[in-house]
């Protein structure tokens, strides 16, 4: 039943990426155009996924665990460090380049045009170079860190 | 003023993705973070399946989508392969930096008031603001 619940949110998912239009990266660039042609509507996307998601988090957060059992796996770091922020970043650049996250990219797969394959080939090319990175990362942010407050 | 469609079909998909990403944390646990979903189905050790699960019903949703809901469908035709490589590249290193990206980030860690997210997601979206900005300058320049 867990994993039927797992492809059943997955579903779920994909389909509300497909009707609020992030899946077509001209929009989501027209939502990123601030200062020129701009299209407010993915404002919404984001709105009505917290609006919905944060009421349930109150319902979910007080059981303290899932529904089919074990705990909730949550974040243990609270930190805000440089890695993630350089992390941020670097995802909204590739984001404002494509037009994609990698939902919308995932969900697109399906569609087979050339173009969201090898989006999807180099993501995950980029994510095995970014999890390679994340220690040194994190530590040449320390050293620099470490060496302005001397 | 008689609001857009486009802003009611976002509306309306959001709640979808909220309630996904709500029913993925209230009946298994789990981050609907997309991410560290995809990531973590190749580059992580361990009980794959309820990934192996996500990755797949995202899929069929994209198949359904296909079938019932072509304006989802977009044209890439015109779409530079370079311009893609490069946007996954970016996207698949700093999600993995960054420890996430729109879903995990912006729907899940802000519906718990994370710091972390609301940090990451104000830097997101202020680089992808710019990025867009600047690529409309070098086209307007070429």
């Amino acid at each position: 039943m867990a994993r039927f619940s797992a492809f059943f949110m997955g579903l779920v998912f994909a389909i509300g990426l497909g009707l609020s239009g992030m899946t077509l990266p001209s929009k989501v660039i027209g939502f990123l155009d601030v200062t020129g042609d701009w299209d407010p509507a993915l404002a919404f996307v984001m709105g009505g996924a917290l609006m919905v998601n944060a009421l349930a988090w109150r319902l979910t957060q007080p059981r303290g665990r899932a529904w089919f059992g074990g705990d909730l796996s949550l974040p243990r770091n609270k930190q805000v460090d440089a890695r993630l922020l350089i992390g941020a970043a670097l995802f909204g650049i590739g984001w404002g380049v494509g037009g994609i996250c990698p939902g919308p990219a995932l969900t697109s797969l399906v569609f087979l045009s050339p173009g969201m394959v090898i989006f999807v080939i180099t993501m995950t090319v980029g994510m095995f170079v970014g999890n390679l990175l994340r220690p040194a990362v994190t530590a040449a942010v320390d050293l620099v860190g470490q060496t302005i407050s001397g | 003023m008689a609001i857009p469609h486009d802003w009611w079909m976002a509306l309306l998909g959001g709640g979808l993705i909220g309630l996904a990403a709500a029913g993925l944390m209230f009946f298994n646990g789990r981050i609907a973070g997309i991410s560290g979903i995809w990531s973590g189905l190749w580059f992580e050790r361990g009980d794959q399946s309820g990934r192996f699960s996500f990755i797949g019903g995202l899929l069929a949703g994209g198949v359904i989508l296909r079938l019932v809901y072509t304006p989802a469908v977009p044209d890439l035709s015109q779409v530079s392969w370079w311009q893609m490589g490069l946007a996954g590249l970016l996207v698949g290193m700093g999600t993995r930096l960054g420890s996430g990206c729109t879903s995990g980030h912006g729907v899940c860690g802000l519906a718990r008031f994370s710091v972390r997210s609301l940090a990451a997601t104000l830097t997101f979206m202020a680089t992808g603001f710019l990025t867009v900005f600047l690529i409309g300058r070098a086209a307007a320049w070429l």
